[in-house]
């Protein structure tokens, strides 16, 4: 497949590069992302992706777009108030690139519909907000054998990890299980500096890209920690743990389970 | 003693447990804090038995949940 003039000169900045090149593009134009949350994180992370071309861009969200939202999740603009988050996240990704295939699910992840939703894509965006959909993503993608970047906001704070099969400790050789229901702070009770999300969210983009292109060193086995007030970043190592419940060497979790939902979560 | 603590290296009075280090660092919710040890994570139940030696890293790791 040659390219059309139109893609020559939209992606030329791309093609330039010796890492990515006509092949590496063309590879972008053949992948699937699939991002889950289309809000903080999710915004500005499937709005790079749809403008690098990636080819088919996955986005699950059960929410509507509400006014305290626009702070931050550049997705969704005035007028999308009281829409659902996935049609907004469609109409924004096709506007600025009608080349890239939207493909949405108004839902929540949930352990009976995770490993369907998961399976066409090839690498997992985390950009949800609590902790039983992080854990269930983490699960999940160990179980199906899927590469993901996980990512947590808060405040001034921001941090995240990429998991790759084989390659490194997952979400839960570090954190194990979720916290009680209110024992940690989360965004809605916390508060979160609207660019953030843009910091994180664009960081977790550039691990998928990277994976997708094969170039370079991804944060595996690595957490890296920003904090915007210091204006410091952090890549602190992260060992694997040999009894983790879901990637160790005798796991006890072999199938998705559910997590009752954070309080905060509801509606 | 010298420890590396979150980065920073600094002075410790010898024989300082883990759960001593998490008080003195101030680590916020310390009973969900995951905690690395020259880059091996160590069972919260050992804290109380866990004493750093000269030259240590250790990291504290911290729950962060939001996103959206
Ligand atoms: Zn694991």
């Amino acid at each position: 497949m040659a390219f059309a003039h139109e893609q020559l000169e939209r992606y030329s900045r791309h093609i330039i590069l010796k890492e990515v090149g006509v092949r590496g593009q063309r590879k972008l134009l053949e992948s699937r992302v699939l991002v889950v949350g289309a809000g903080g994180l999710g915004s500005p992370a499937a709005l790079y992706l749809a403008a690098a071309g990636v080819g088919t861009i996955g986005i699950v969200d059960a929410d509507v777009v509400d006014l305290s939202n626009l702070q931050r999740q550049i997705l969704h603009s005035t007028p999308d108030v009281g829409r659902a988050k996935v049609e907004s996240a469609r109409e924004t990704l096709e506007a600025l690139n009608p080349e890239v295939t939207v493909q949405v699910s108004r839902l929540r992840l949930s352990a009976d519909n995770i490993l369907d939703r998961i399976r066409d894509y090839d690498f997992i965006l985390d950009g949800t907000d609590n902790f039983p959909a992080k854990f269930l993503i983490n699960d999940a993608c160990v179980i199906a054998r899927k590469p993901f970047s996980h990512a947590g906001i808060i405040r001034f704070q921001g941090q995240m990890m990429t998991y790759v099969p084989g390659r490194g400790p997952c979400y839960r050789c570090v954190f194990e299980n979720p916290p009680p229901p209110d024992a940690v702070p989360t965004c809605s009770q916390a508060g979160i500096i609207g660019a953030m999300g843009g910091v994180i969210g664009s960081l977790q983009a550039m691990e998928a890209v990277k994976y997708l292109l094969g170039i370079g060193s991804l944060l595996t086995g690595s957490l890296l920690t920003y904090d915007a007030l210091k204006a410091a970043f952090r890549k602190i190592p992260l060992p694997a743990r040999k009894n983790c419940a879901v990637c160790g060497e005798r796991p006890s979790i072999s199938a998705p389970f559910d997590y009752a939902q954070d309080a905060c979560v509801l509606p | 003693m010298r420890l590396i603590v979150a980065g920073v290296e600094k002075e410790y009075a010898d024989g300082l447990s883990l759960t001593r280090l998490i008080e003195l660092e101030k680590v916020a919710t310390p009973q969900y804090v995951t905690v690395s040890l020259n880059d091996a994570f160590v069972e919260s139940g050992a804290f109380p038995d866990t004493f750093p030696r000269d030259g240590d890293s250790v990291e504290f790791l911290y729950f962060m949940g939001g996103g959206r």
